[in-house]
């Protein structure tokens, strides 16, 4: 438990830190970890894994894929994607839209 | 992008300059690719007129914003739809019930004020989601545990004030809800409860302070603007467990939930279950598929038989029991004595879970909402080929009765009307003393099928109320067709919802429409 703590407790230090610099893949991990993983991360309940491998996508996970573009991410996240939903801009601002392509197209 | 109503394009300028000064020009939003993203992603609408659009985005970062923003709302009768995180997906997202209305989102207003573990309670404002609160509780090692709604990125201030439900002990979360701060339509700042009190010591603690209890008409509807809202958190259990019950034959149902009835009503079983069966929703067994297709359906006695060789039981529920460790086993041993007088009964032990559960614990389950982790594991369970949904969710009684005759109407109608790929969750225990069911139907980027869907929604709402099941929530779609089925006494409680809405918002300025609730200059155009 205090191991899961710890975790949590550096994830928010780095998305509180990351947030004053310019995008970076740094700080796109940062905003992956809080936007993404819960739908798109490793293990079970991850309904956006468990659809991309349902479509035959060999590397389900986001952050493991070779094959994302800008344009893909920037689509998915401000068109939404099957039942992917939109996010506003005080959900995910364009800045951090920009750090997480920076995480994961140019990792 | 639309105008609201009636203003002229000039005067809305205006509004959205003077937005620009309250909140500065970065937190308006009103270019076309902004405001898209706050259309409904799951609508029910999709490529129809209908399909509500906002005219612009304001998002301020504090009450004293929000008053400005009322007062130039006022001034210029332009209409406000407020969101918190805006993910009440299924129900609307972030869109407005009304074409035109200026969303006010609230995200940016995300400030965990204070969360207590002496006394088990939060003090949070509309933007912090269930997530946020959970990792707030982690890092500062706090011992409460989170009652989250099924996708943990909503907020406890929205889900509360829609009344949503959970998984665990404090599941319906209104009954959780202890003081709030409104600001009025006329901007006047209001707090509820103990919070009337200058200093006050139990504005979480005490839910009622003096005089009439007014927190309930900020909930579902467009009175106000909740700028912060107290709810109750459960003290850490010491471990979780899950023991499932079986039994045999159809009518085994009336005993099995009178059953089930005492042991929740007793609060000896502790969180949200359902009643399941393999005869029940979407079949893929091959023998069943043909029974089904008989003419006339499969009969209970078919469907009796065919679980019988498959040694399948008819119906199964699981029980969530939640407490110390010396107690949880003997509560389990009670609840196995009751339901003992049901002929052919089964049990079978489930997981038992330290709590709060370890990092490996979590990794062994799908969804840990009931483990008091906050999950989007939910969408896992959505239509497959879907573009979202809408929930259909009657309220009925307790009873094995009204499970059959719910699945009875209900299937008649989606078959007569062709509706498949619709997931059920039957008899669920969202809410003390009643079943909740929900009926979960896709939404596509597909016109005919949209209106096929809503047509079977509608007619399912109707017929569910002339049964005496009335929708607990409902998509803004669906919103007046809800309203009006609680008509008794020719409306008398609608009637007094518009006698309230026309005191406290004479202009109209705070959400047109929601729950069916129509300012008074709008109303001519619903009749």
């Amino acid at each position: 438990m205090s191991r899961l703590r710890l975790l949590l407790a550096l994830l928010a230090a780095a998305v509180a830190a990351a947030a004053a610099d310019p995008p970076s893949a740094e700080r796109g991990r940062a905003v992956y970890q809080k936007w993404c993983t819960p739908c798109h991360g490793t293990g079970l309940g991850k309904p956006g894994t468990a659809a991309a491998a349902a479509h035959g996508v060999k590397t389900p996970v986001l952050e493991q894929r070779q094959d994302l573009s800008q344009k893909m991410i920037e689509s998915a996240v401000r068109k939404g994607t099957g039942i992917m939903p939109r996010f506003r801009k005080t959900e995910i601002s364009d800045a951090d839209l920009a750090a997480i392509v920076a995480y994961l197209v140019h990792k | 992008m639309p105008l609201p109503p009636g203003v002229s394009a000039k005067d809305f300028l205006a509004v959205l300059r003077q937005f620009e000064g309250v909140v500065g020009k970065e937190w308006v939003f009103s270019s076309d690719e902004d405001v898209e993203l706050y259309r409904d992603s799951y609508s029910p609408f999709w490529h129809e007129p209908e399909d509500p659009v906002p005219s612009a985005a304001v998002a301020p970062d504090g009450v004293e914003q929000i008053q400005q923003i009322v007062r130039i709302a006022n001034k210029y009768k332009v209409p406000l739809w407020t969101v918190s995180t805006g993910k009440n997906l299924a129900y609307g997202g972030s869109a407005p019930r009304l074409s035109g209305s200026v969303v006010l989102d609230l995200k940016r207003m995300n400030r965990i004020l204070e969360v207590n573990d002496r006394n088990h309670y939060a003090l949070v404002e509309p933007g912090v989601s269930y997530f946020d609160l959970y990792r707030y509780t982690q890092e500062h090692g706090l011992n409460v545990f989170i009652d989250a709604p099924d996708p943990g990125w909503g907020s406890p201030v929205g889900n509360t004030l829609d009344r949503g439900g959970g998984h665990t002990p404090l599941r319906d979360h209104f009954s959780t809800l202890c003081g709030m701060e409104v600001v009025l339509a006329n901007g006047d700042v209001v707090r509820t409860g103990m919070g009337a009190l200058p200093n006050a010591k139990t504005w979480q603690q005490y839910k009622y302070g003096f005089g009439p209890y007014v927190d309930g008409i900020f909930t579902q509807s467009n009175f106000g603007i909740v700028t912060k809202m107290g709810v109750w958190l459960y003290p850490m259990p010491e471990m979780r467990f899950s023991g499932t019950v079986s039994v045999p034959k159809h009518d085994d149902l009336i005993p099995m939930v009178d059953t089930l009835s005492y042991l929740m009503n007793s609060n000896i079983v502790l969180g949200t279950t359902r009643v399941s069966s393999p005869v029940i929703g979407q079949a893929r067994d091959a023998e069943l598929i043909a029974l089904r297709a008989k003419p006339g359906g499969a009969s209970i006695a078919d469907l009796e038989d065919y679980l019988k060789r498959k040694n399948l039981p008819y119906w199964s529920i699981e029980l969530p029991f939640y407490g110390p460790t010396e107690v949880v086993p003997a509560q389990w041993a009670f609840a196995k004595r009751k339901f003992s007088s049901i002929p052919g009964v089964q049990f079978r032990d489930g997981a038992t879970t330290k709590l709060p559960p370890s990092a490996e614990d979590l990794a062994k389950v799908a969804n840990t909402v009931p483990l008091g982790v906050p999950s989007l594991a939910i969408f896992a369970s959505i239509p497959r080929n879907s573009y979202g949904h809408i929930g259909l969710s009657p309220i009925t009684p307790m009873t094995g009765e009204a499970v059959f005759e719910v699945m009875d109407v209900f299937d008649k109608v989606f078959q007569e009307m062709g509706i498949d790929n619709v997931g059920v969750v039957p008899a669920g225990t969202y809410y003390p003393r009643s079943f909740f069911f929900l009926f979960v139907l896709p939404t596509e980027h597909d016109v005919e099928k949209n209106r096929k869907m809503r047509a079977a929604f509608k007619r399912l709402v109707q017929l569910g109320a002339e049964h005496g099941w009335g929708e607990y929530r409902t998509h803004l779609a669906f919103m007046d067709d809800v309203a009006n089925t609680y008509s008794f006494n020719n409306h008398a409680l609608l009637r007094l919802h518009e006698t309230i809405k026309d005191a406290l918002d004479p202009n109209g300025i705070l959400a047109p429409g929601k729950s069916g609730i129509w300012p008074k200059q709008m109303r001519k155009a619903r009749a």
